[in-house]
Formats: structure tokens, C-alpha cells, sequence
């Protein structure tokens, strides 16, 4: 990286000398400042009575958690309610990239749309969300959610069995019943069908230049066999519906106003840092490039999926993976609505035990992982789009 | 070779009638058919768009400004379909402030006045180089004076700062202190020694990777720990290192960018020139790179601003914090929408100018297409 070129020397000139000293002096002071620190934590943590290790993970939480996608109940342990946590993060974060994802293409591709009033809606939407903190976004969806939607009571059903209320979006639970194994196995089966169908079609068109409908015919194949099997085996998903009890819903799959509103919030929030990346995206393809392609008869679908897509995923992708990395941390903005995410439960510990050590660094691993995650994922992503140069 | 035999394979060539010129394409209708109907599918987006602008811009006319009230208390405001603007009023000096003694309130006035000032004078361009600079290293120091009260006025405890006054000076010192420690971080990641490197990257990867909220959590629980027990820092200064050290990191990486887009060229010569390689980084490089980052780093202070609504959550309370406190004044109970919209109004109108600030500087930078 320097490009400030060094003097090279044969013997330990002054110059060597000193740079082995000033990295020593480097060392002693980092060590040294540790030290302190240590020491001082040490001190502190005696005088106030907080014991330290982890062995608090262990111990019964007594802590109520609102949404858990696992069994929870307050006799558990803190380890056990951290992980509550960790999954919530995990969920919501997962749930708002493939949303956010979806939106932000929609709300790129409008900005460049030849439709005037949409590209300025478009441009409106991406300069109000993107300068407005996403705090203020999120109580505000809060706060229209829990005002806005009607008690339970009076609860506005769209369909039968849906039902949105200020306690929450309620829809019916899918339940497995029998032949349910049987009717997995079958779907499994038919998506290894499909993929292969999808693979071997694209070695054709390598071999023979033939066009064969590879996705297409990928999921039509999925989608009869594992309609037969859905058949075959007499209608294996069954549904508990929600129902209006005493004073709130019960059955049913719950959605809990928290968490509608962070991932609303955080959806709303993302997609509009998205969209300026597809539209930079789409707008660094020279305009030539499709001039090029359409000249050439090439057909309007074939231009956007191998002349535009391609390059403009080249722009789009790095400045994405950025995005989805905002985005997991962003979610930890859940504490300020009441979701029970990793670093409202984490705070709430704190709150009991004091632990703070503990508990801030378990939360700075899980960051520290899932963004290694993203960033290797999208990078073998960024790295198949990429130029590939000598 | 093939003989013409007969008449009948002989064509001669016809050219094609002449097109019209094309008819001029101005007026309102021609903009119409061009920008919105070219097509059924455009055709068709825009009616249900103006469909659905029909449906809401009169509701949002309506709430903003016919039925609102501008005069009056809480008990008219309740007779009203409209929005609530005496409550705003009435809450502005909180909102602006927080609890900040009324007596002394002409403090924070001036130094505001004087922010807006220099504000006006960098956005007009009419102060430049080591002016701009100066003026803005001195700017938190006078705002900090007056607000503090130091050389004899009424000194103000911190626990007192609140308001849009204390979220601008979270940010503002935030990002004046942070671009300095930003460029050494940078550098040291740039050009340090090996063991310099390795600090510099560890500390800007470690806090990238974390939510600023943790970082929050992490000085306002955890740095008392680390101190001894007789080195007390209050929450405000710890939360301000906080945001200092969060917002550092973000400033090295896009410094970091423009040290990387300075061509070796300019490092060479200047070293042929007899320069020595710190002066050189100091004087050749570094300027050049931060003009080259200037887009990006307005970027990180909008960010910046935007970041320091997340103290409510470690008890301060900034503009967003006061907001959410008068929305739950008994005498205005009911108003909360009024409350977030004028706060979403307040962030959105600083966030915005500042971001067309940045992209009027890219236009005259060193990237822009002027020059």
C-alpha cells in the first residue's frame, strides 16, 4: 500500500533503527493503556460488586420477551434469552433485505422511468426517507400502526381469517397434517428436478446454441409435480384461524406492532438507499450499450437481462452489500419501539446484572459475524459479476 | 454468372416517398403525450398515479393548512379536524432548547444566530481557505462558551442542554473533531508501520461493525468502569466521545478513498522536488485527497446529524427526545402526528440543504463538470 518509497540500506542505518523503536514505543504505549484500563475495570467492577465471566448465561433470566421465534418463558436462562434475541435480529434483519431489496428495485427503476410523474415520485420518496433519521421513521410507523389500526374488536378482516388491528397483523396458521412428511419429500424431490432441469438446459444452449426455457420450464416442473403431490396426498396443510378472544386474538400466526413497524420502518428506510443504487447502477450502462443492442435486433427483454443487467449490477452490488450490512445494524434500533431484539434483551440484562462487558461484547461478535456473513456472501455475488481481468 | 433473360427480373430502384419533417414537439400538450402517455402501460401508470395523488394531496392540503388551527389551546385544537400549529408554537423554545434556563435562553440565541451566519456565508462561498477553516474550529468553541457559560456568565450545568440546540452540537463537534482524527486514522491505515496498521484497521473494522447504539451503551455504561473512580466524565462528554469515535471511523474509510485516487505521480515529484515524505503527506497529499472526499464526507455529517437522535436512548434528550416529551404534555395530549411531522420537517430541511450543498461541491470539485 505506502507508496512512500523507503531508503533501503545493507547494514541497521538510523533510519531501520528508528522504525523499530517507534513501533516499539507503540507497542509499550498500546500495552500499557490496556493495562490501565484493566486495572481500573478491575478496581471498579470489585467496588461495585459486579462479578464478571460469563457464567451469568447460566442463571434463570426471569425476563418476560414479547415475540420469540423459539419456546421461551421467563424461568429460562440468560444464554437462552440472548438467543431469543439473536434470532429476532436474525428474522427481521433477513425479512427487510428481501423486502427492502424488492421495493428498492421497483423505487430505482421508477427514478429513471420515462413516465415523468413517477421518476419525480420516485425522486421525492428517496430524498425524504433518506434525510429524516430512521428513528423518526420508525416511531412514526409506530405510532400510525398503533393509532391508526382498530382495537382488536373492531379488527378489519381482508380476507377470511386475516385480520389487522392495533394489537397486530393476524393471519392463519399453517399446520401439518398427515401426509405432510410425504408432501415435503415430494417437494424436495421436484426442486432437485427443477434446478437439474435449469442446469442441463443451460449446458445446451452452450453446446448447440438452441435456446431451451431453462426457468421457466424449471418451474413449471416444480409446480406440477408438487401440485400432484399436494393432491396425491389429500390436501396435507391444514390452517388454525385467529379468533377474537376476551380481549385480544388468539390461534393463528401474530404479528406483533413492533415488529410490523421496525420492519416497515427499516423496509421504507433501505429500499430508498437501494433505489439510488440501481438507479447509479442503470444510469453508469452508456446509453450506447442499448442503442448498440437495439440496432442489432436484439430483443427488449434479451438488452435488460444481458446488456444492462450485467453492467449495472457491476455499480450496484458493492454499494448494496454496504446497505444490507446498515441494515442489520439499524435493527438494533428495535429497542426504541419495544421490539424484543438482541440489544433490547442484552440491555435489559445489563439493566439486571450490570454485566456490561459481558453483554456488549457477545453483541459486537454477532454483529462482527453476521456482517462477515454479508460481506462474504455478496462478495462471491460481487465477484461473478465483476470484470474478470488479467 | 447468370444472364438477365427476361424483362420481368429487372426491377429499377424506387426510392421511398420523403418523410415530413418532424412537427415541433413544444407545448403543454405534446409535454403531456411525451412525458406521461407514450404508451398504454405509461399511459395507464400515470392515471392510477394521478388517481392516487387526487385521493391524498387534498387530505394532506386539508390536514396542513384548511382545517388546521393557528390560533388558539388545545380545547379548539380538539374541535378540529385539522392540525394542531399553537402547539408547535408553544413548544418551539423547548424544542429548540429543552430545559435550558429561560432567563439565560438569549445564549444559545446568539451562538445559533452565529451558526447560521457562518452557515450562509459557506453556502454563498463567500468565505474561503483558511477562513472557512478557522471560523469553523472557532464556531463550537464560541457555542460551547455560551451555552457553558465560561469568563464569567452564569455557568449552565450540562444535564440542562437539550433540544434541536444540543443534537446540532452532538454533531457539530462530532464531525469537527472526528475529520481530523478520521485523516489520522486513515493515514496510519495508509502508511503506517505495520503495528500502526493493524491498530488503525482493528479499531475503524471493530466500530463499523457495530451498531452506533452499542457504541452509545458501551460509554455511557461501560467507560465509567474502565476510568478510575476519581476521573469522573459526565454522560454528555462521554456520549460525545462516543460519537466522536463512531464517526471517525466512517471519516477514515472515505478519506482512506481519497488517499487511493491521489495518482503516485504527485507523491513523486514532490519527493524528487526534495520534499520529505511527512511533509509530503502532509502538504501534497492529504489536501488533495480531502478535496477529492468533500461529496462524501457532507454525506457522513448528514449521517452524523441524522445519528444523534439515538441519544434519547441513552438518556439525553436531543430534538427527537423533546419532541417525543411534548407529545405527551397532558395540556396537548393528542397532537403527537403535529409533534413527528414538525421533527421530521426540522431534520428533513437541515438534511436536505446540506445534501445540496454536498452536490453543489461535487459540481466545482475536482470530479464535478465545471472547470
Amino acid at each position: 500500500m505506502s507508496s512512500i518509497p523507503k531508503i533501503k540500506s545493507k547494514s541497521l542505518s538510523g533510519q531501520v533503527l528508528w522504525a523499530v523503536f517507534a513501533q516499539g514505543a507503540v507497542l509499550v504505549v498500546v500495552l500499557s493503556a490496556a493495562y490501565f484500563l484493566f486495572q481500573n475495570t478491575q478496581a471498579n467492577l470489585d467496588a461495585k460488586g459486579i462479578k464478571s465471566g460469563f457464567a451469568f448465561l447460566g442463571h434463570e433470566a426471569g425476563l418476560p420477551i414479547g415475540d420469540s421465534l423459539i419456546e421461551y418463558n421467563p424461568t429460562k436462562s440468560y444464554g437462552y434469552a440472548f438467543l431469543v434475541g439473536i434470532l429476532n435480529t436474525l428474522m427481521v434483519s433477513v425479512l427487510a433485505i428481501i423486502l427492502s431489496t424488492i421495493l428498492g428495485i421497483l423505487v430505482g427503476v421508477a427514478r429513471v422511468s420515462n413516465n415523468w410523474l413517477l421518476a419525480r415520485l420516485a425522486a421525492i420518496y428517496v430524498e425524504t426517507l433518506r434525510n429524516i433519521p430512521l428513528l423518526l421513521t420508525l416511531i412514526f410507523t409506530y405510532i400510525i400502526i398503533i393509532g391508526s389500526l382498530p382495537h382488536p374488536r373492531d379488527a378489519i378482516s381482508l380476507f377470511d381469517g386475516y385480520f389487522l388491528s392495533n394489537r397486530g397483523i393476524y393471519i392463519p396458521k399453517p399446520i401439518a397434517e398427515d401426509g405432510f412428511g410425504i408432501f415435503i419429500i415430494a417437494a424436495i424431490v421436484a426442486s432437485v428436478l427443477a434446478i437439474s432441469f435449469g442446469v442441463w438446459a443451460k449446458q445446451y444452449k452452450r453446446r448447440t446454441g438452441r435456446l431451451v426455457p431453462g426457468i421457466w420450464g424449471g418451474l413449471a416442473i416444480f409446480a406440477v409435480l408438487t401440485g400432484l403431490a399436494f393432491l396425491a396426498t389429500g390436501n396435507p396443510i391444514g390452517s388454525e384461524t385467529p379468533e377474537f378472544r376476551g380481549f385480544n386474538f388468539s390461534g393463528g400466526l401474530g404479528l406483533k406492532p413492533e415488529f410490523v413497524a421496525l420492519l416497515t420502518g427499516l423496509v421504507l428506510y433501505t429500499a430508498a438507499y437501494i433505489g439510488e443504487n440501481v438507479r447509479s447502477g442503470i444510469e453508469s450502462v452508456h446509453a450506447g450499450q442499448i442503442e448498440a443492442a437495439n440496432a442489432l435486433g436484439v430483443p427488449s427483454g434479451v438488452v435488460t437481462r444481458l446488456v444492462m443487467l450485467p453492467q449495472a449490477l457491476r455499480v450496484t452490488i458493492p454499494a448494496t452489500t454496504n446497505d444490507y450490512a446498515s441494515l442489520v445494524k439499524n435493527s438494533s434500533l428495535a429497542v426504541a419501539i419495544g421490539f424484543p431484539d438482541m440489544v433490547s434483551i442484552g440491555g435489559t440484562i445489563i439493566g439486571q446484572n450490570g454485566q456490561a462487558i459481558e453483554v456488549i461484547a457477545m453483541w459486537m461478535a454477532v454483529y462482527l459475524t453476521i456482517n462477515m456473513l454479508i460481506s462474504f456472501g455478496m462478495n462471491l455475488l460481487n465477484s461473478r459479476v465483476q470484470i474478470v481481468e488479467r | 454468372m447468370t444472364q438477365i433473360t427476361s424483362e420481368a427480373d429487372t426491377k429499377t430502384f424506387e426510392p421511398l416517398a420523403a418523410r415530413g419533417a418532424p412537427t415541433r414537439q413544444i407545448g403543454p400538450l405534446n409535454w403531456l403525450r411525451k412525458n406521461l402517455f407514450s404508451g398504454w402501460l405509461n399511459s395507464l401508470t400515470s392515471l392510477v398515479l394521478i388517481g392516487v395523488l387526487l385521493w391524498v394531496l387534498p387530505v394532506m392540503i386539508n390536514w396542513l393548512f384548511l382545517d388546521a388551527v393557528f390560533r388558539g389551546n388545545g380545547e379548539v385544537c380538539r374541535q378540529s379536524a385539522g392540525a394542531c400549529w399553537p402547539f408547535i408554537y408553544e413548544k418551539i423554545p423547548v424544542l429548540m432548547v429543552g430545559v435550558y434556563p429561560q432567563e439565560l435562553i438569549w445564549r444559545p440565541a446568539v451562538a445559533g444566530v452565529a451558526l447560521l451566519a457562518l452557515v450562509y456565508l459557506t453556502f454563498s462561498d463567500r468565505i474561503r481557505g483558511f477562513v472557512l477553516i478557522s471560523a469553523w474550529l472557532a464556531l463550537p468553541l464560541f457555542a460551547l462558551v455560551m451555552i457553558g457559560g465560561a469568563f464569567g456568565m452564569t455557568e449552565v450545568n450540562q444535564s440542562l442542554w437539550g433540544g434541536l440546540m444540543l443534537s446540532i452540537l452532538l454533531a457539530l463537534v462530532g464531525v469537527i473533531v472526528s475529520i481530523p482524527l478520521g485523516v489520522m486514522l486513515a493515514l496510519g491505515r495508509f502508511y503506517g508501520s505495520p503495528l500502526v496498521k493493524a491498530l488503525c484497521i482493528g479499531f475503524i473494522e471493530l466500530i463499523r461493525g457495530v451498531p452506533l447504539i452499542t457504541i452509545l451503551f458501551m460509554v455511557s455504561v461501560m467507560m465509567p468502569l474502565f476510568l478510575p473512580p476519581e476521573m469522573i466524565i459526565n454522560n454528555l462528554m462521554r456520549i460525545q466521545i462516543g460519537m466522536i469515535f463512531f464517526s471517525a471511523a466512517y471519516m477514515a474509510e472515505v478519506i482512506r478513498g481519497g488517499l487511493q485516487a491521489i495518482p503516485k505521480g504527485q507523491t513523486e515529484a514532490s519527493l524528487a522536488l526534495g520534499v520529505s515524505p511527512n511533509r509530503t503527506i502532509l502538504f501534497v497529499i492529504v489536501p488533495q485527497a480531502l478535496r477529492h472526499v468533500l461529496p462524501p464526507l457532507i454525506g457522513r455529517c448528514i449521517a452524523l446529524f441524522k445519528d444523534t437522535s439515538l441519544v434519547i436512548i441513552v438518556g439525553l434528550l436531543d430534538f427527537l427526545g423533546m419532541i417525543k416529551g411534548a407529545a405527551l404534555d397532558p395540556d396537548w395530549l393528542g397532537f403527537q402526528t403535529e409533534a413527528y411531522f414538525f421533527a421530521a420537517f426540522v431534520y428533513w430541511l437541515i438534511c436536505y440543504s446540506l445534501s445540496r450543498y454536498g452536490r453543489a461541491l461535487e459540481n466545482r470539485g475536482p470530479n464535478g463538470a465545471k472547470r
